[in-house]
């Protein structure tokens, strides 16, 4: 097992390179010069000359980007050209709210899908399991962002029960969980949860049913367990798979939840994105999407582990 | 054994050749749901192709007077937007840069994707471990996150739009072709072409390809979804399309501001997204349970 995690460790270890290589060329490809949002535009060459020795663009791209990964690993990702202020704290903050939504988003869309992908499984065929299949089908074709407008329209616009836009009342950034703040979070974590659960009803629905096929279920009705009983067997083997596209689910969520965040004006890390694009802000693009990146390397590191742990016959794989 | 063999092999692959795909219809027709959801796919995209016959309007002239026209104003059956345009020929027209935006990525992607993934697999090798581990770090990205990078860095556009929904869906179009390709490379007959002689572009020419086109372009047609969404999803962040082409997930974006005066008005774009996408996912579901490929 030690060694499995090793193995699976020092594999992480030049896909992370590799996606901090990617994140360092996004400032690259862009178009233009990189200073050109700094620079008032009739800056002298001898000036701009002095900003790209400052900002290192003067040196070779291998040299720029060993230089540009030092100080990342240090936990300095630059500062913000529109602000000023150092991209890793804005970061820092705005994971925070981000893993609020995303968090809660799951675990929504994780009890649902389950619940609904295990009845479908287990009364296959039945128009429960058609209701199911198509609950999750809708739930990986509906554009989220619509979905969340739509939702604002019935809850905030018509029915006005719930705030439409923020994190809490006033503006305020200083997350509590107390009812003021919560009911900001329900609209979006409903909707951000009907991509999860979608997903996680159809693969519970095919662990259920794939389970129920097998041979140790028949043994164990012949030996006169009562469906209760069998019940507990099929769950525990398929939660580790449930559980592993739950974090899964959790990463796609965090890193794709700038569409979500955009619509409810929620201020995470995919609302600091929509900023940094709107205001071509590349250091603060470059450096949320770093730490979104690794977020999820890691995140799929963990779920590797934590399954083969659970299952011991996946280290052969 | 050896007469046996030859005289029944060309027996086999004609009757295979023809019962196969006739066989795939007939299981596609009687999949309700799946017919169903092609026909709405086709007629949405008869409605790209013969939009100025369709729609009833100009889709960039503007009213202001008529600005944010509730549904079902004289003249203007579904409304007018927030520049007094008619809502149903923006919704009409905006089949064509949608559906555009939606479906050349994932068939650009099916063409390099399958190549790359065709070639790592019947190579095999070193060059298979390097491709897989290089397209690896861009599967390490959550796709959404990947789309908005490239496009975030590149800048608004149609071309930057395509040109990122591309890049994401390259990775697993080739993981899944290169998967089925290591599959078929290890059957007898593969074998059999190799020692007769045949060269490895000839093997994969007549031997391979069909026999890993089939799935791989199933699972292309089940990206065609995600990537609708994406697609929208970009313009309705201000990437991708801009403005005033009609585009719907841009018409999300400019009508979302009207979400207090006209707010069913401004889910309409909306709707076209989740139609479209929900028809390709079916369509697809079917097409793969039709011609029985297993995921």
């Amino acid at each position: 097992m030690i060694s499995f995690i090793l193995r699976r460790i020092l594999y992480t270890v030049p896909i992370m390179l590799g996606v901090s290589l990617v994140c360092f060329a996004l400032v690259h490809i862009s178009p233009g010069d990189p200073l050109v949002s700094i620079l008032p535009p009739d800056a002298s060459v001898e000036l701009q000359q002095q900003m790209m020795a400052i900002y290192g663009f003067d040196r070779s791209y291998p040299e720029q980007f060993l230089r540009w990964l030092g100080r990342a690993v240090q936990g300095d990702l630059g500062n913000s050209i529109a602000t000023g202020r150092p991209v890793a704290s804005e970061v820092f903050n705005a994971v925070g709210n981000t893993l609020i939504l995303a968090v809660t988003a799951t675990i929504i869309g994780f009890t649902l899908g389950g619940l609904f992908g295990f009845v479908a499984g287990y009364f296959r065929d039945s128009w429960i399991d058609k209701l199911a299949t198509a609950i999750s089908v809708i739930g990986v074709s509906v554009p989220h962002y619509w979905l969340g407008m739509v939702m604002v329209i019935i809850f905030s616009v018509e029915l006005r029960w719930l705030p439409a836009t923020g994190a809490g009342p006033g503006g305020s950034s200083q997350w509590i969980w107390d009812w003021e703040h919560m009911q900001y979070l329900i609209l979006p974590a409903i909707t951000m949860s009907v991509i999860p659960m979608g997903i996680v009803a159809r693969t519970v629905r095919a662990l259920v049913a794939d389970i129920l096929q097998q041979e140790f279920v028949s043994g164990l009705r012949a030996k006169g367990l009562l469906d209760r009983g069998v019940l507990a067997h099929v769950i525990k083997n398929a939660a580790p798979t449930a559980l592993a596209v739950m974090g899964l689910q959790l990463g796609y969520l965090l890193g794709g939840s700038i569409l979500i965040e955009t619509v409810f004006s929620w201020p995470g890390t995919g609302f600091l994105l929509g900023q940094a694009i709107f205001q071509r802000d590349l250091p603060l693009l470059q450096g949320t999407i770093l730490v979104l990146a690794m977020f999820f390397v890691i995140l799929n590191l963990l779920v590797d582990v934590a399954q083969t742990s659970l299952d011991p016959r996946l280290q052969r794989g | 054994m050896a007469v046996t063999a030859e005289t029944i092999a060309p027996l086999a692959t004609i009757e295979k050749s023809q019962g196969y795909w006739r066989s795939v219809w007939t299981r596609f027709l009687r999949d309700k749901v799946a017919v169903c959801a092609g026909l709405v796919a086709a007629g949405l995209v008869l409605m790209a192709i013969f939009t100025p016959w369709i729609a009833p309007a100009d889709p960039l002239q503007g009213s202001m007077i008529k600005r944010l026209s509730p549904i079902g104003t004289e003249g203007y059956p579904l409304g007018a937007d927030e520049l007094g345009r008619d809502m149903l020929s923006r919704l009409i027209y905006g089949a064509r840069l949608s559906l555009f935006m939606g479906v050349v990525p994932v068939l650009i992607a099916f063409a390099i994707g399958s190549t790359i993934g065709i070639a790592a697999g019947y190579l095999g090798g070193w060059v298979n471990t390097i491709t897989m581990r290089v397209l690896d770090v861009l599967y390490a990205f959550p796709s959404v996150l990947l789309a908005i990078a490239i496009s975030g860095a590149l800048g608004a556009g149609i071309l930057n739009g395509l040109l990122s929904l591309t890049v994401v869906f390259i990775p697993p179009i080739a993981r899944v072709a290169e998967s089925v390709t290591t599959s078929v490379r290890k059957l007898e007959y593969i074998e059999a072409a190799q020692a007769s002689g045949a060269s490895s572009l000839q093997i994969v020419r007549d031997h391979v390809l069909g026999n890993v086109l089939g799935p791989i372009f199933v699972y292309s047609t089940s990206l065609i979804s995600v990537s609708m969404i994406l697609a929208a999803g970009l313009s309705f962040l201000g990437l991708g399309v801009s403005p005033p082409n009609a585009e719907w997930g841009l018409m999300l974006n400019t009508l979302r501001n009207a979400i207090y005066v006209q707010p069913w008005l401004a889910a309409l774009p909306g709707v076209m997204i989740f139609l479209t996408s929900i028809s390709f996912n079916m369509l697809s579901d079917g097409l793969r349970s039709a011609m029985d490929v297993k995921q």
